[in-house]
């Protein structure tokens, strides 16, 4: 009689062990259970990618869609060059589609928007996107700003 | 007391030199051939499950009730801070984070010490000092298999076990003081964890920390039981060499750990 307490104590505690686990994988880093295999790859080449990283949200009308997996730096036109994986669920982008790097709230994070284009050939895997917009950069902002306000005064 | 020559001196750092490599030694030997002696687990799962259970279920509320109060201050702590920079959405990453790669394991490994670890050495140290231990080796039973390796295997299972207990028990906590008491979003709570933390980065790495944790923590415990002389006094310093000695070691292999999978070389 009391080996089976014994033994059901630790049943449920070896349960509640592997439950942690699964709640720490599903609920805490969200990890879920498609496989990634059902993306495609996309490239884009930015003048600044400043502050962007891996693991960034690529977002089109508010909705993520994939994911930056690498950025590296372009030794031939010493651009960014940002590889994301999109969902294959999304593969009617248009290819004159436009990225931009945009920010979360004022001081959140970097994530890469598509919006969308006209065109009739859509991109494939691979493909890349030729019309961005790079990241805003304050201290360039300021710089124009206060470069315009010399010029002004000048006149 | 007599003035020790300079001669003297020297020797008595050599005897001490050779006694910890000795106890170094001995305490390997011990492991292996507890772990690896013969058909492994003497009396099969049931020894392993007494142990288990008094190992393992029974340190259950000590962490339960620490993770959530150590979730909460987190919390409350992370709060604070955040909300001079308006930027308290963070809180639930910061929570999990800190939990995941630090705190989890190491205050499970610490609290395990002391709970687990020193009455594994007053348990052993006892049978020695009553001569239980060389009466079941008089009979032909090979003390190692029969009450180390179930105590060894107990740790091993039940201390990572209890971490990831420790801490969903202290994400909860932390969710619950972020959440329903000062009143930060709970998507954003939700979704800004669920964004940093990676599965393999962090709740695997702090699985790994803690398996490591409980391998030197019931390895220490089983030990110094095994080793200690056999009077009260004995037993009771190897009781606090077991707290002290554990403590310091994961507080240390901590280090290294958080070095080799975080530090980025």
């Amino acid at each position: 009689m009391q080996n089976r307490t014994i033994e059901t104590g630790v049943g449920l505690f070896l349960l509640a062990g592997m439950l942690a686990l699964l709640l720490l994988a599903l609920r805490v880093s969200g990890l879920s259970a498609t496989p990634t295999n059902d993306t495609y790859k996309l490239y884009a080449y930015f003048d600044n990618i400043a502050g962007l990283t891996v693991r960034a949200k690529v977002s089109m009308a508010g909705v993520t869609i994939g994911k930056v997996t690498a950025i590296d730096l372009d030794r031939e036109t010493f651009t960014g060059k940002v590889t994301m994986e999109v969902q294959k669920s999304v593969n009617n982008l248009p290819s004159d589609s436009t990225a931009s790097i945009l920010t979360a709230g004022l001081l959140g994070e970097k994530y890469v928007g598509i919006s969308v284009g006209g065109d009739q050939a859509l991109l494939k895997e691979g493909g890349t996107i030729h019309d961005t917009q790079s990241s805003l950069v304050l201290e360039d902002l300021i710089g124009k700003f206060l470069l315009n306000t010399v010029s002004k005064d000048a006149k | 007391m007599r003035r020790k020559s300079l001669l003297d001196r020297v020797a008595l750092l050599g005897h001490g030199a050779i006694e910890i490599v000795t106890i170094l030694g001995r305490s390997g030997l011990f492991l292996v051939h507890a772990l690896l002696g013969r058909g492994g687990i003497g009396g099969g799962f049931q020894l392993l499950i007494k142990q288990l259970y008094s190992v393992g279920v029974l340190s259950l509320a000590i962490i339960v009730v620490s993770g959530i109060f150590i979730g909460m201050v987190l919390s409350l702590q992370g709060f604070n801070i955040l909300t001079k920079y308006g930027s308290e959405q963070a809180v639930g990453q910061m929570v999990a984070l800190t939990l995941l790669r630090e705190l989890g394991p190491v205050v499970t490994a610490l609290l395990f010490a002391g709970r687990a670890g020193s009455a594994l050495t007053a348990e052993i140290g006892n049978m020695k000092s009553t001569e239980q231990l060389s009466s079941l080796e008089m009979i032909g039973v090979d003390p190692l298999k029969y009450i180390v390796a179930p105590r060894l295997w107990a740790g091993f299972i039940s201390l990572p076990l209890l971490s990831l207990i420790f801490n969903v028990v202290g994400i909860w906590g932390g969710s619950w003081v972020a959440i329903d008491w000062l009143g930060v979003y709970e998507g954003s709570f939700w979704a800004n964890m669920q964004n940093s933390v990676s599965f393999t980065d962090d709740v695997a790495n702090g699985v790994i920390k803690s398996i490591v944790f409980a391998f030197v923590v019931s390895w220490i415990a089983v030990f110094q039981g095994y080793d200690c002389e056999p009077t009260s006094e004995g037993i009771s310093r190897a009781t606090t060499k077991t707290v002290v000695y554990s403590s310091l070691a994961v507080l240390g292999l901590d280090f290294i750990l958080t070095a080799l999978m975080f530090g980025d070389f």
